[in-house]
């Protein structure tokens, strides 16, 4: 790890004006991400801003009857509220499905968005990386790339977004608040992360001198049909090779409404409202949980040792949906995909 | 210490530096911090950069926290900070100013009775380890998975311990440790399995 200057922000002002200030400082909160790229040597901050003691850890009401999470509440505090646990089922069980109890109890929900790929050569600092320093190339491509994308990449960048609460909170439509110099705005989670494009090192559309404040989590929240279903190499703790998140508003045995999202194939959480539509007014058979696979997967591309994932992500996409419509979400603890 | 002083004197350490700070021979000055660890009021010097596992071993010569793999991947460092178990090796002794800290030395004093915490002792009994150096860490998330609450099955226990490996693999036995202390504990563990024991 780098040497470097440390302060502890007061307020959410004085916390982007420190960070506006600077450009070569990186704020810190649970630190579970930053401080493992810090002794990789991938991050090399010369100031880190504190700003974990700022009042944005409580979770609330919000207008429009959703809940707001401040974007300082741990993962665990999220995850086991009592009215998270409730209403956004889906979320619960995302988080729960990600990292270790320990790194729960640290890492925060807005820390969760800003997390980077797990790419090994992004991490290997003795590799070209067109995300860690650009024009430098993708040694993934032609790689060891068996985790890697297989939906939204380009020639520069085949990376994944590691995060599972992040695949929910994309299939739940959360909006990102964000305070910068030029004061507040709202960001629709879709439009929050990038594809990578040719400037892969972009992995949202953050300002340089924002901050996340919190996350809404609108009022429908499909309590009653969804599933996070994750699949990976070790049954507990470890990253998805794919993951799918579904909700669904029904009626009977139709489909009113579906929102489906998948991790661990794209550059960020991935949604296709093509696929989605295509349930609406459906009932609820495999045929038409097929159909719906067929499309998300549609322009899927492999490279090798991930081509496995298109049909691993098709057929996870017909088993949660069927999860969904029959009420019976995965639990975390029982490895047997249900 | 009052927080506003503690906010006053990181921030004015940080400042005393930053004059300075894109020279690259003068490294920032380091910082007094106070936290209750193991229930002594502990006052130490800490740069920056120093991780809490780090402080706790290196400059308090608390061996029992291990660094395994020091990126919070094995649940070696495993510590106990403000009620919770948390990764040591992944957050800065600075940031735990006025934390209140228990590693596995503390442990002990954790129980209400004399002697030796009740994990502790279900470890023993149950032969919960072979090398050892993994131990203090289960340990530790072991009283942290019993504040929590959470685990009320033997599946929920190995989901929830899950951040601890054990390359010894004495799974089973560490499985066995906590649900013995947690029937202690008036917890029961629902004896059902799920539909797959691991």
């Amino acid at each position: 790890m780098n040497n470097f200057s440390y302060t502890r922000a007061n307020d959410v002002g004085n916390a982007v004006a420190e960070i506006a200030a600077d450009n070569h400082a990186k704020f810190i909160a649970g630190g579970t991400n930053i401080i493992d790229l810090m002794k990789e040597n991938v991050e090399r901050p010369t100031r880190l801003v504190d700003i974990s003691r700022l009042p944005l850890n409580e979770i609330t009401e919000s207008d429009g009857g959703g809940l707001r999470l401040g974007a300082l509440c741990t993962n665990a505090d999220t995850a086991y509220h009592a009215q998270v646990e409730k209403r956004y089922p889906l979320l619960s069980s995302a988080i729960l499905a990600g990292a270790s109890p320990q790194l729960r109890n640290m890492a925060t929900d807005g820390g969760n968005l800003l997390q980077r790929t797990r790419c090994y050569y992004f991490y290997d600092t003795a590799t070209p990386c067109n995300k860690r320093e650009p024009g430098t190339g993708c040694s993934a491509i032609n790689g060891f790339n068996r985790i890697h994308a297989i939906l939204g990449t380009s020639e520069a960048c085949i990376a994944t977004h590691p995060s599972d609460m992040c695949v929910a909170l994309a299939a739940l439509e959360a909006v990102v608040h964000v305070t910068g110099k030029n004061g507040e705005r709202a960001i629709p989670f879709a439009d929050f992360h990038r594809l990578p494009g040719d400037t892969p090192h972009l992995d949202n559309n953050l300002h340089a001198d924002e901050i996340i404040t919190a996350l809404d989590l609108p009022a429908q929240g499909f309590a009653q049909n969804y599933t996070y279903l994750k699949l990976r190499d070790r049954a507990s703790y470890a990253f998805a090779l794919v993951s799918v998140a579904v909700a669904l508003d029904m009626d009977g045995d139709t489909i009113k409404e579906a929102r489906l999202a998948l991790g661990g194939v794209a550059h960020k959480p991935w949604r296709d409202t093509e696929a989605e539509a295509m349930l609406s007014g459906k009932s609820a058979t495999k045929e038409n949980f097929q159909k719906a696979a067929e499309a998300i997967i549609r322009d899927a591309k492999g490279f090798g040792h991930n081509t496995f994932k298109i049909e691993l992500a098709k057929r996870a996409v017909v088993r949660a949906l069927k999860q969904a419509a029959e009420g019976t979400p995965q639990p975390t603890e029982i490895k047997k995909v249900l | 210490m009052s927080l506003n002083h503690s906010n006053h004197s990181a921030n004015s350490s940080a400042e005393n530096s930053q004059g300075s700070h894109h020279d690259s021979t003068a490294l920032p000055a380091k910082t007094s911090i106070t936290f209750k660890l193991n229930n002594r009021e502990t006052t130490l010097e800490v740069a920056p950069w120093t991780t809490l596992l780090d402080a706790l071993r290196e400059q308090l010569n608390l061996t029992g926290t291990k660094k395994g793999c020091d990126h919070g991947q094995c649940g070696a460092c495993t510590v106990i900070v403000d009620g919770v178990r948390i990764n040591s090796c992944l957050t800065l002794a600075i940031m735990r100013d006025e934390a209140e800290i228990t590693t596995i030395e503390g442990i002990e004093a954790l129980s209400e009775g004399d002697g030796l915490h009740a994990l502790q002792t279900a470890f023993i009994e149950c032969d919960a380890f072979q090398c050892g150096y993994c131990t203090p860490g289960q340990i530790c998330s072991a009283v942290g998975l019993m504040n929590e609450g959470r685990a009320r099955t033997k599946d929920e226990i190995r989901e929830l311990m899950s951040g601890n490996i054990c390359r010894c693999g004495a799974y089973p036995n560490i499985v066995a440790a906590i649900e013995q202390a947690m029937n202690a504990s008036g917890n029961n563990v629902n004896q059902s399995e799920g539909s797959d024991g691991r």
